[in-house]
């Protein structure tokens, strides 16, 4: 056969070879079909380990619990006690060392998450006591007389 | 000379050729097969599933502030992994929802957000029921975002969750297009597709994820769905429990207690 039909043929094929060649640098070994098979399992298995190696902020109140075992043990008293510390105090990483003090939400918006009274049937909202954050003491905050850690009104400052 | 016999031969012969799949011919790969034996039926022991109660949901949004910050999703980015979802359904046969700011800051307004700044107030004698509706990624069993992906970026895990590969994603946006529950968004900072993943990093160290752990009523459980004796798995097959968009045959595994049909 004729040159001209060799030299595309040629072409073809060096593409090819050269795509392969970029292919074996750049995609990863461990790219390939997983236990999901080809149709959900297509990817690159290291990845699955580094979402596991993601940092863990939120460490729950058996974290806190044994520095701060006052606090734990008083609120565990009240209905507060179901509020994880962090969802005011914030997460707490690797506190005491990173970060060495954390920052309290003290704005009446985070009580009035559950404390805006919204009277709905078939939700649990509708059990919760409300206030009218425009007509209760307006513009301070709530733990300047309530106190989170003892929410009942016995337990005022 | 064709005869009668050899006639009726050949077309039997014919007919049973072509009735032969073109599977038959196919070799089979040890590799198809351990995928396939590790389906839902049998292999891994672990398939996460997750339960929603949303009898118990009050609207405080403290699951969706926890969320942003365990995942590192821009908290003032109006992107959310998880949301909450707000249903008033008045006497007139209306249905009002919104969820502003993905619920973040939870619901301390009786208006319904309408958007562009615009509030609709709500009657408390209008309301024939009310409630709450956490929403996150259903982890489905078959997952329309991963068939769509042209790169392998997005897959799901042995253990039935779906991620995403940040640094394979290109961006192309199918994903985001392909999920019928709206799940998917463009991470502001690393222009990848971002979703929820369980929190893979904490369920795989025996921990809730950061949703679950921050619900002060129950609302949210993440569970083995394999485990028979877990308790998300017994609640899913004892009591009658729903899930989102059945229709669409994705097979989500994330059920509600508590929902109506004007949910979506």
């Amino acid at each position: 056969m004729k040159s001209h039909v060799w030299r595309p043929a040629f072409v073809v094929l060096a593409l090819i070879v050269l795509i392969l060649i970029v292919r074996a640098f750049y995609v990863s070994k461990d790219f390939g079909i997983w236990e999901r098979g080809y149709m959900y399992g297509f990817h690159r298995k290291s990845n699955e380990d580094e979402w596991k190696a993601f940092t863990v902020k939120y460490k729950s109140a058996e974290y806190c619990k044994d520095c701060h075992s006052d606090k734990y043990s008083s609120i565990m008293q009240t209905p507060h006690a179901v509020i994880q510390c962090e969802n005011c105090h914030g997460p707490a990483l690797d506190h005491p060392s990173d970060p060495p003090k954390l920052t309290v939400d003290k704005r009446r918006e985070l009580c009035l998450r559950c404390h805006y009274p919204l009277p709905y049937p078939t939700s649990g909202r509708a059990n919760i006591r409300g206030i009218d954050p425009e007509k209760h003491n307006p513009g301070i905050e709530c733990v300047m007389c309530h106190n989170p850690h003892k929410p009942s009104l016995e337990g005022m400052k | 000379m064709i005869t009668r016999r050899k006639f009726l031969k050949n077309t039997i012969a014919g007919i049973a050729g072509l009735a032969l799949p073109a599977a038959g011919a196919e070799i089979v790969s040890p590799r198809k097969l351990f995928a396939a034996r590790n389906d839902t039926i049998s292999g891994p022991n672990v398939r996460w599933a997750f339960l929603v109660d949303t009898y118990k949901c009050v609207g405080c949004g403290l699951c969706v502030k926890a969320c942003k910050l365990e995942n590192e999703v821009p908290y003032d980015a109006n992107v959310t992994r998880t949301w909450v979802e707000r249903y008033v359904l008045t006497k007139d046969g209306r249905i009002h929802a919104d969820s502003p700011k993905g619920a973040r800051d939870g619901f301390t307004t009786s208006k319904i957000d309408l958007g562009e700044g615009r509030f609709h107030d709500i009657k408390k004698e209008d309301i024939d029921k009310a409630f709450f509706v956490p929403k996150l990624c259903n982890q489905c069993e078959n997952p329309p975002c991963v068939q769509v992906c042209p790169v392998g970026a997005t897959y799901q895990t042995a253990d039935g969750v779906v991620l995403v590969d940040r640094k394979w994603c290109i961006g192309c946006g199918y994903c985001i297009m392909a999920c019928p529950y709206g799940v998917r968004f463009f991470h502001p900072v690393y222009h990848v597709a971002e979703k929820c993943t369980f929190c893979y990093h904490r369920i795989t160290k025996g921990l809730k994820t950061a949703c679950v752990q921050a619900c002060p009523f129950g609302a949210r459980m993440v569970g083995n769905i394999k485990d028979p004796n877990d308790p998300v798995s017994r609640i899913i097959r004892t009591e009658r429990v729903s899930v989102l968009k059945d229709e669409y045959g994705t097979r989500p595994q994330v059920y509600y207690l508590g929902i109506s049909r004007e949910v979506i």
